[in-house]
């Protein structure tokens, strides 16, 4: 089996991915004039290792038996999803300004059956991680050693749902399952740990039994080790990788901004963000 | 609270007089339904689910606790690999099972009626009808068939689930029903909502002759005054009630309706037509959202202008007790509707 990214062999480095990754959903903001562009900005570093350095897929057959499978919980973050697997090929660049629009692939809130490679139909909150038991369990049924990976965020961390699939995926010792929280403590309604107490998030997926790591989700050399170090661990528990992202990420004078969870871009700013991402494109 | 529910916590204990003097004990959620007079079947769905999967190897059981009480044990033990027990947890058992149909199997998830229909509905529309997977949810304890009271007595689940696009419901009648309608629903592509009776349950419709199909109503028996519209054990209780309205000289119809959703709209407009007959919905239901709003929403919109009557459960959180007690009061006994049906004509 093939268990390295398409990418993997690449001679584009991963600065380079995320700086795609970051360039495309910059992009589908311009185009629908508003997006969830603080999470994408934020998460493209873990999205680029994902889909760069750890999953094995193939960008013209998104339906392959032997894909590790990625399930989208939290709907919103389509737009650096979509961003990901234009960068990957799954999704033709060419549909970037259809983002959101009538009859799009493409829609502002991710769905299974709207986009190639979309696994899951997300957006209510508290269900990706069950799925990904389910799928799990399955793919351990039929012997298949692909893995599944579940992105959740650190707001969804308060349904209780999350933690009876938390609790299950230890039960069923289901070693082939890799959840990644994108912790950057905002949600709808302000910080996410002023919202349900958040006691200290490694220590609380360790004590529910699963192998947990902690990163800075913006530092390359350590989100890439946090995924290997997830894939080739050999207790058979669940793996968990929170990764503490920064809203915004990479456009200083967006960084800067009051940070919200549905940050404001005003209509000249998108122009302004790329001409500062195109200033500093990576190799 | 109700005035009616603080006088009851509040006044004293009085016995109420029970038919035939004796005071019946609460109907325990392992009760079997009784059924005077009729042969019963043990674990009907159990024992079809374990038939079924000799030849399916994409069946897989998942229950949240209640495998003994769904008689998904009886699958269990028969395919231990196969089974996944997912504890008291039913958010998790919906979503893995909409996971594992995502993967190719063919999940028959079970629980009671109350915790699928209210605690998990979120997942079952977002995981699995809206992707239309082929998850069957079998559910025990529909509408009143246990005694414990509104915590276990699913009045309203076909009225939240109804409201369900993609999903199948089924209410089956009796044993020879759960065992067809559980192949019948292995072989549906989509998802399923199918309300279980289990333990010893009746035969009835053997003598019928019958065959379930799904998404169609039959006529049982015709008759000139009166067109039951029944589904679930209501449509044994209807034939019974018949049988004693003949002796009044009422003669009565029955059309068996155990698909919910999709109706079978075609048939049921075909028999209200027959005219001169009052039809009669009877649904072992809240009265709000099941088969008898269905049937008359059906009827208006096909211009079906017919005398018509529903006996169902009343809109209310009901009474804890013995079940028997229970279905003469809330109108759903044979005698009940007996009674019902006399007094309307």
């Amino acid at each position: 089996m093939n268990t390295s990214a398409p990418g993997a062999g690449s001679n584009v480095s991963l600065e380079r991915r995320a700086w795609a990754i970051r360039r495309n959903a910059l992009r589908m903001g311009e185009v629908q004039g508003q997006g969830y562009i603080g999470q994408a900005l934020g998460v493209a570093d873990v999205l680029a290792v994902s889909y760069f350095h750890a999953l094995s897929y193939r960008p013209g057959d998104p339906e392959w038996e032997g894909r590790d499978r990625f399930l989208l919980s939290i709907g919103h973050y389509a737009i650096a999803l979509y961003s990901a697997m234009i960068e990957a090929g799954i999704l033709p660049e060419e549909e970037i300004g259809t983002y959101g629009m009538d009859d799009s692939r493409m829609p502002m809130s991710g769905m299974a059956a709207y986009t190639p490679g979309m696994e899951i139909t997300g957006g209510s909150l508290g269900h990706g991680l069950g799925i990904a038991v389910g799928m799990a369990l399955g793919l351990k049924r039929k012997r298949n050693p692909a893995f599944v990976y579940n992105m959740l965020s650190d707001g969804e961390l308060g349904e209780g749902s999350t933690w009876e699939a938390v609790m299950s995926a230890v039960q069923w010792k289901l070693d082939n399952l890799i959840a990644i929280v994108d912790f950057n403590d905002q949600q709808a309604d302000g910080k996410s740990t002023a919202a349900l107490a958040q006691v200290p998030e490694l220590g609380r997926w360790q004590a529910f039994g699963w192998f947990a790591q902690e990163v800075d989700g913006n530092d390359m050399d350590a989100v890439v080790a946090a995924f290997d170090a997830a894939r080739a661990h050999d207790g058979a528990q669940p793996r968990v990788i929170i990764a503490k992202t920064k809203m915004c990420k990479g456009i200083p004078f967006l960084e800067d901004r009051e940070i919200t969870h549905f940050v404001r871009v005003e209509p000249e700013e998108w122009a302004k963000a790329l001409a500062i991402l195109d200033e500093e494109k990576p190799q | 609270m109700t005035d009616q529910a603080l006088s009851r916590r509040r006044s004293k204990y009085t016995p109420r007089a029970a038919p035939g003097g004796a005071r019946l004990a609460t109907s325990a959620m392992i009760a079997s339904l009784d059924a005077e007079g009729r042969e019963t079947v043990s674990a009907p769905f159990g024992h079809a689910l374990v038939d079924l999967a000799k030849d399916r190897e994409d069946i897989v059981g998942l229950t949240a606790d209640l495998s003994k009480y769904t008689d998904l044990h009886v699958f269990a033990e028969a395919y231990p690999d196969r089974f996944y027990q997912m504890g008291m947890a039913e958010a998790v058992m919906i979503s893995a099972a909409a996971g594992l149909a995502r993967e190719g199997f063919t999940p028959f998830a079970t629980t009671y009626a109350v915790f699928a229909a209210r605690r998990a509905y979120d997942f079952i529309i977002m995981a699995i009808a809206e992707e239309n997977l082929p998850v069957k949810i079998v559910c025990a304890l529909p509408g009143l068939t246990t005694g414990y009271g509104p915590s276990h007595q699913a009045t309203e689940d076909l009225a939240i689930m109804r409201g369900m696009p993609n999903l199948t419901i089924i209410d089956p009648c009796d044993a020879v029903e759960i065992d067809q309608a559980t192949r019948a629903i292995a072989d549906h592509p989509g998802p399923v909502y199918m309300r279980l009776l289990r333990g010893n349950v009746p035969d009835v419709l053997g003598e019928y002759g019958y065959q379930f199909k799904l998404g169609k109503a039959q006529m049982l028996h015709d008759g000139r005054d009166v067109l039951f519209v029944a589904s679930g054990f209501m449509t044994m209780r209807v034939l019974d009630a018949a049988k004693a309205l003949r002796g009044d000289g009422i003669d009565c119809g029955v059309l068996h309706v155990p698909t919910i959703k999709p109706l079978d709209v075609a048939t049921i407009v075909a028999e209200a037509s027959k005219g001169g007959r009052l039809v009669v919905t009877a649904e072992n239901h809240s009265v709000t959202g099941g088969l008898g709003e269905a049937v008359a929403a059906t009827l208006m919109r096909a211009g079906v202008h017919v005398p018509f009557r529903q006996i169902g459960l009343p809109d209310a959180f009901l009474d804890a007790g013995a079940l028997p007690t229970l279905h003469d009061q809330y109108g759903i006994s044979v005698d009940a509707v007996t009674a019902s049906v006399k007094s309307w004509m």
